[in-house]
């Protein structure tokens, strides 16, 4: 708990600041659209109905899709001006500005022209009537009279604008949201409670004192209304000044919205930081944003599965041995997107059916082939991309399978799920650390309907030939040893080792923060792994991070461990992802 | 001698394409320190007739002349800075003070402050409300009265030679209403000033104004002086009208004696 807290804490000053930074500018940007637009849409009445409606309309769209509709519109416009010369990133804040920006033009364009509608008539003609022009009316009398109305429209946008800020983090936006993102996925409770009373701080503080405002706007006190903005424009300051000391980072890495991702993007900054580069982390993107991200140069490195990239980029069903579809993966990407696989990292992750062993063992199912024979009186759970993709359908096509139900949830809570006994299958992960926790088995996958998923890393087509970037990450990739160590090393890191049994055997705590190198080591004070909060209870990365040395004391025991033979063993190197 | 300060010819106005004529061919002429009140009920048109003289509507038809040039030589609102305009809503501009509601029109037409500030603290004398204890007050600070008072100082701030009025006192209790029209009515000889004032009471309207017009169904039936109206030329319905405050005034001194 303390641990988690001080973590959270010290990430405080980079996520609030680039939290406000957004929402400030989100603001900005919204009453620089929304004033005009409102003073229009109250003097022109053919103006006011498709302007209310269609500010209307987009407060309907939920506002992580919103967020998320914008990265395809960006992506294509960038590819559209690039020829221009006019380059921008699709990624992060852009499109969080402008999702945010239309989010709060609402409240401020139905409050500023109710706001106008409501200056007395006799007010308005008093106006015409002693020779002032329509551009001084409205500036010397309907503006100011309709002040407060237009002010509190402004609170409430502001209120919404730092509430759905947090929602940027899927996009590659840190925001205050990231402490929401990385607990859930990792079941940090207390960096989703720290993310959430940080945002809803930041937005009574906001809303405060721009009631201060509103209260002297309406009372023609200057005294208040200067005091709330001089109290806003410090605040912005003083939360900017993180941000705006520190250059940002060079190298951008990306990472998938599970748990395994955030412990290799950190892994993969620790290891530039190391060889003296810099590095940012964009994290939590979903598996086709982040790939499009690398190939349009959004992010420059990240960690890819090859039966993913077979899958889902390359649209293939067949299934070729491992060593081949690692080749013509290579040669695609290269080809079709100049994207250089700079190789393995030597261990493997995989979809793969999972369910309780009590249930399992009572319905005699122990291999899909097994499950299709129940399945029609089971229901399935999914993480949100599982049943759109090929995996899926070449699993359930292979073997006949049809669910009595199917239900999709966030990672997390489908662990939840089976656990708790509201879905009977889950597509689970098959490194997850749930699995052993939960006492759950993985359904072998006999006739291979699912690809091996082999990680490996993904350069950009800018970083292809960074010879710095790949001598930084080279330490990463697969060590040369036997191919039969690999395969069994990739074996038992895809074992799962969850943070209980670590804790039990290990003198060290895995925690975040936590895990430093051993004071032997000879690299010069290298930075310590820094998680997002995620519990090392995912083999592979923990393995990953064990080799690298950072686990010092499992040093040399990574074969030994992975030559105890198991049943699971066999099949999880086909099933593996 | 000089043209008239005012002068409609012609001017008619509908607000529904045509169909109906909220003001028909109406032609006055006021002249240079005339008062006239335009006399009618409700739906006369005597407020649309009123409006159009400083082109707060515009008219469909005829000519508006303003002390000989047409009203339509001038922007709309420079011909406006001209002119002084009462309504009986007053109209004071609440986020600002009395001081400043007054020097609106000086302001726009970009006076140098001091003479703003003089002319202001004058016209605050004139109304008979005390600079020092009223320039920096707010409207909402003031009764109806006061407020009023302030309206007529407002319009006029620049020194028009035309003001407008619109039942300016209509709001106002009998006492304080007596006592502004008479205040007014000195006002208007003591500026030399041109007014048109629009009012549904007759009385009122023949204890003020030099002229009258009576207006019905958006046309002048009658333009003449009170005594002229009363005799025997006049339309029956406009004799009939100057005819009721005599009627009362009889009524009332019976009615006192009774008692």
């Amino acid at each position: 708990m303390d641990d988690r807290f001080a973590t959270a804490w010290a990430r405080l000053p980079d996520y609030l600041s680039q939290h406000v930074m957004l929402s400030a500018s989100a603001m900005a940007l919204g009453l620089l659209l929304s004033l005009p637009l409102a003073i229009l849409a109250y003097r022109n009445v053919a103006v006011r109905w498709p302007v209310m409606t269609l500010a209307s309309v987009i407060q309907t769209i939920p506002s992580l899709a919103l967020l998320a509709l914008f990265y395809p519109v960006l992506l294509a416009l960038s590819a559209a001006t690039s020829g221009l010369g006019l380059q921008f990133s699709a990624l992060g804040f852009l499109p969080s500005l402008l999702a945010l920006t239309l989010y709060s033009m609402l409240p401020i364009i139905r409050n500023t022209v109710a706001g106008l509608q409501g200056v007395d008539t006799d007010i308005r003609e008093a106006a015409r009537g002693v020779g002032m022009t329509s551009r001084q009316m409205l500036l010397s009398v309907e503006l100011p009279l309709a002040a407060p109305v237009i002010m509190a429209g402004v609170r409430t946008a502001a209120v919404w604008t730092i509430g759905t800020a947090t929602l940027s983090t899927p996009v590659g936006q840190t925001s205050l949201g990231n402490y929401i993102f990385t607990g859930l996925q990792t079941e940090n409770w207390v960096f989703v409670l720290f993310g959430c009373a940080s945002a809803a701080a930041l937005a009574l503080i906001v809303d405060q004192l721009l009631a201060l405002i509103e209260s002297g706007v309406a009372r023609r006190e200057r005294r208040r209304v200067l005091a709330g903005a001089a109290g806003l424009a410090l605040g912005v300051v003083l939360t900017l000044a993180p941000s705006l000391a520190g250059a940002r980072a060079g190298y951008v890495i990306g990472a998938k919205s599970f748990t395994e991702q955030y412990i290799l993007s950190q892994l993969i900054r620790d290891e530039l930081n190391e060889h003296g580069l810099s590095a940012q982390r964009r994290t939590g993107l979903g598996s086709s944003v982040v790939f499009r991200a690398l190939a349009a140069n959004e992010i420059d490195v990240y960690v890819d599965y090859s039966g993913t990239i077979w899958a889902m980029q390359m649209g293939r069903t067949d299934q070729p041995a491992r060593g081949d579809l690692f080749e013509d993966m290579s040669a695609w990407l290269l080809e079709t997107h100049g994207v250089r696989a700079l190789g393995p990292l030597g261990f493997e992750n995989a979809y793969a059916l999972a369910m309780r062993r009590d249930r399992a063992e009572a319905l005699g199912v122990s291999s899909i082939a097994d499950l299709a024979r129940v399945a029609p009186r089971l229901r399935i759970g999914g993480d949100f991309e599982f049943f759109g993709r090929q995996e899926w359908a070449a699993v359930r096509d292979g073997y006949g399978l049809r669910f009595a139900e199917r239900r999709e949830f966030q990672s997390t809570f489908m662990y939840r799920a089976i656990a708790d006994g509201d879905v009977d299958v889950i597509s689970a992960f098959s490194s997850d650390g749930r699995i052993a926790a939960l006492d759950l088995i993985v359904l072998e996958d006999t006739r291979g309907a699912l690809p091996p998923y082999d990680a490996v890393l993904l350069l950009s087509p800018a970083r292809a030939d960074d010879e710095a970037l790949i001598a930084a990450l080279e330490p990463l990739l697969a060590p040369s040893r036997s191919r039969r160590c690999a395969r069994r090393i990739s074996w038992s890191i895809a074992t799962p080792i969850s943070v209980a049994s670590v804790k039990r055997r290990r003198p060290w705590r895995v925690r975040p923060g936590s895990i430093k190198r051993a004071p032997t080591s000879p690299a010069p004070s290298p930075p310590p792994l820094r998680s997002d909060g995620p519990p090392l209870h995912r083999g592979s990365a923990a393995s990953l991070a064990r080799r690298r040395g950072v686990l010092p004391s499992m040093r040399g025991r990574i074969c030994p461990i992975a030559r105890r033979p198991s049943r699971r063993a066999s099949h999880l190197s086909r099933a593996h992802r | 001698m000089s043209s008239p300060a005012i002068s409609l010819r012609g001017v008619r106005k509908s607000f529904d394409g045509g169909a109906s004529f909220a003001v028909d061919a109406v032609s006055i002429d006021v002249a240079e320190g005339e008062f006239l009140a335009i006399i009618g009920g409700s739906g006369s048109g005597k407020t649309t007739t009123l409006r159009m003289i400083n082109r707060l509507i515009e008219p469909d038809l005829g000519e508006v002349l303003i002390e000989g040039q047409s009203a339509f030589a001038l922007a709309a609102h420079e011909l406006r800075r001209r002119i002084g305009y009462v309504i009986q809503g007053v109209g004071l501009f609440p986020h600002l003070s009395i001081a400043e509601n007054i020097a609106v029109t000086p302001r726009l037409l970009g006076w140098p402050r001091e003479q703003i500030e003089a002319r202001t603290r004058e016209l605050l004398d004139l109304v008979e409300l005390p600079a020092a204890d009223y320039a920096a007050r707010m409207p909402a600070a003031l009764s109806g009265g006061q407020r009023q008072r302030i309206g007529v100082a407002r319009a006029l701030a620049a020194r028009p030679r035309i003001v407008l009025m619109d039942e300016p006192f209509g709001a106002l209790d009998p006492l304080t209403r007596d006592t502004l029209t008479s205040a007014y009515r000195a006002l208007h000889d003591k500026l030399g000033v041109t007014s048109v004032m629009i009012t549904h009471d007759i009385q009122e309207a023949l204890l003020l104004a030099d002229r009258l017009a009576v207006m019905a169904d958006g046309k002048l039936i009658a333009l003449g002086a009170p005594a002229d109206l009363a005799g025997g030329d006049a339309p029956p319905q406009v004799r009939a009208l100057l005819d009721m405050p005599r009627r009362q005034a009889k009524r009332v001194r019976e009615r006192l004696a009774d008692g």
